[in-house]
């Protein structure tokens, strides 16, 4: 902060020392037999196994078809939280009384944490699609609810009042004054949805799930085979930054066209 | 306005608790081994206060569950406040140590368990490892925050009249960061009772999620209720004492400042 900016070489420099550190650490813990492989393996271990598993099957499937069960249910919990808790955020942004009943219950709920919905889940939907899908769904439904309502809430009271003078009903007040307004605070919420959907998906999936990928680090962990655990963990990440890397070009995308209609 | 507001709120909890009776007990549309009935609710909690469940008492699993979420964000925050700190100080240590965030940052907490598992097996240590890792990150990202958004002229001058470096941290960088930092121990203490809560669901002796987990496979819903209700109330109480604890600093904070 004192010091002026580092320039993109330096930056470079240090960055590399940072990631050689901790590899170099990894490697010489393993490399030296100071750590037992089976608990942590080399870095070059993984990723041997990392490439077996993205061909040959383990806990039933490959690693991508593992993933892909993983995402369709993540994709039906994030679609339906938005699809419902969004709606409801501009509604309880426009009908006061709505706002006064729904506020209490959803700050009552809040505080449970989401994954302690799993065995209510289980027990209403099952292990399969329907248990996973509802854990999603209380982990993303939230900041859907809060962005839309707060973006509903802050639109600026002058537009609300020159469309209430030309006598627009409440359907289209919704719809074309706060929608468009709340659009910005409603995508942030969906990032962030987004996010904690993706690791309430990992949390049910090691608790209930019968396939996706947490079941399959389940399993590896239930084997000791702590390659398979770590290959689970890096597809997880991978998927999750190419989720929040796709939502981020989308928001930008949005902001452009809206850039351009205004 | 807020006489309004409190009375719609109470009719709502009202109105919550009757429909909950009516469907329950009343009509039966929802049965009970789906969802309990307030009496089945009174009768687990009765069960658990008195003679136990999952091998201890109600108050014995919470405190359980309490220590090791007070414990793991405590290691947390003071590893992750201190790191956060010196990153918004020093763009060395932010260079060095931002690649490494990077890479590790989109694995999410709850992924580490199986691994916490097979280095630390189902103890306590397990799981106070992955509260670490899911509270850790917030608090670095919020502490360096704050730094970064100090503005210089404080520095500089406190610099310029020689204040001793652990006077500037004390009396300058840590107050004028301090509201950032608390937004992200907020966020911290959430994501420990998420992690925790998960670690305890998938192995544990001990704990509200065990309570949680046995209920699920004795399919006892009375049971699942009352663990997701303390949870809850657990959950509530620990975000209140924070919000306490930010009042005060900050109130400090502010006098000071005039």
């Amino acid at each position: 902060m004192t010091q002026p900016p580092l320039t993109l070489s330096q930056r470079l420099g240090w960055g590399l020392l940072g990631v050689t550190l901790l590899l170099g650490l990894w490697t010489l813990l393993t490399a030296t037999g100071f750590v037992p492989q089976q608990f942590l393996p080399s870095p070059l271990e993984v990723a041997t196994r990392f490439t077996t598993l993205l061909t040959s099957p383990f806990a039933g499937a490959t690693l991508p078809v593992h993933l892909a069960s993983s995402f369709q249910r993540y994709a039906y919990g994030v679609v339906l939280a938005a699809a419902i808790g969004i709606p409801l955020g501009l509604l309880m942004g426009w009908f006061r009384l709505l706002d006064d009943i729904v506020t209490p219950i959803f700050d009552a709920l809040r505080f449970i944490a989401p994954i302690a919905w799993v065995p209510l889940a289980a027990l209403w939907f099952g292990t399969g699609m329907g248990g996973p899908v509802m854990i999603i769904f209380a982990g993303a439904f939230p900041p859907c609810l809060i962005n839309a309502y707060r973006g509903a809430r802050f639109v600026e009271p002058r537009l609300i009042e020159a469309a209430r003078m030309l006598g627009t009903g409440h359907i289209r007040m919704i719809l074309e004054i706060l929608l468009p307004a709340a659009v910005p605070s409603i995508i942030a919420g969906l990032r962030v949805s987004a996010g904690l959907g993706w690791q309430s998906l990992v949390g049910a999936e090691l608790i209930v799930a019968a396939a996706g990928v947490g079941f399959m680090m389940v399993q590896a962990q239930g084997s000791v085979q702590t390659a398979t655990v770590m290959s689970g963990m890096i597809a997880i990440g991978v998927v999750g930054m190419a989720i929040d890397v796709a939502l981020r070009q989308g928001e930008g995308w949005l902001r452009r066209r809206r850039g351009l209609e205004s | 306005m807020v006489g309004r507001r409190a009375g719609i709120g109470l009719a709502t909890v009202a109105s919550v608790g009757v429909t909950w009776w009516l469907l329950t007990s009343v009509t039966g549309i929802v049965d009970s081994a789906r969802f309990p009935s307030p009496a089945e609710f009174g009768v687990s909690l009765n069960q658990i206060l008195t003679r136990g469940y999952a091998g201890a008492g109600l108050a014995q699993h919470a405190v359980h569950s309490l220590k090791l979420v007070v414990m793991g964000f405590a290691v947390a925050v003071f590893t992750g406040i201190p790191l956060g700190l010196w990153m918004g100080w020093d763009r060395r240590v932010e260079a060095c140590v931002n690649p490494i965030f990077l890479v590790i940052r989109p694995i999410p907490p709850l992924a580490w368990i199986p691994l916490a598992i097979l280095w630390l097996g189902l103890g306590d240590a397990a799981k106070i490892m992955v509260i670490w890792f899911a509270a850790f990150v917030p608090s670095v990202i919020n502490a360096f925050a704050g730094v970064r958004n100090i503005d210089r002229p404080i520095i500089e001058a406190a610099r310029m009249l020689g204040t001793p470096r652990w006077r500037m941290v004390r009396e300058i960088i840590a107050p004028a960061a301090a509201p950032m930092i608390f937004t992200g121990l907020r966020l911290s203490l959430q994501a420990s009772w998420t992690t925790l809560v998960a670690a305890e669901l998938v192995g544990a002796l001990v704990g509200l999620g065990f309570i949680l987990n046995m209920a699920q496979q004795d399919i006892y819903p009375g049971m699942i209720l009352v663990g997701m209700v303390a949870v809850g109330i657990l959950g509530w109480a620990t975000t209140w004492l924070l919000g306490q604890a930010e009042h005060r600093a900050l109130a400090w904070n502010v006098a000071a400042r005039d």
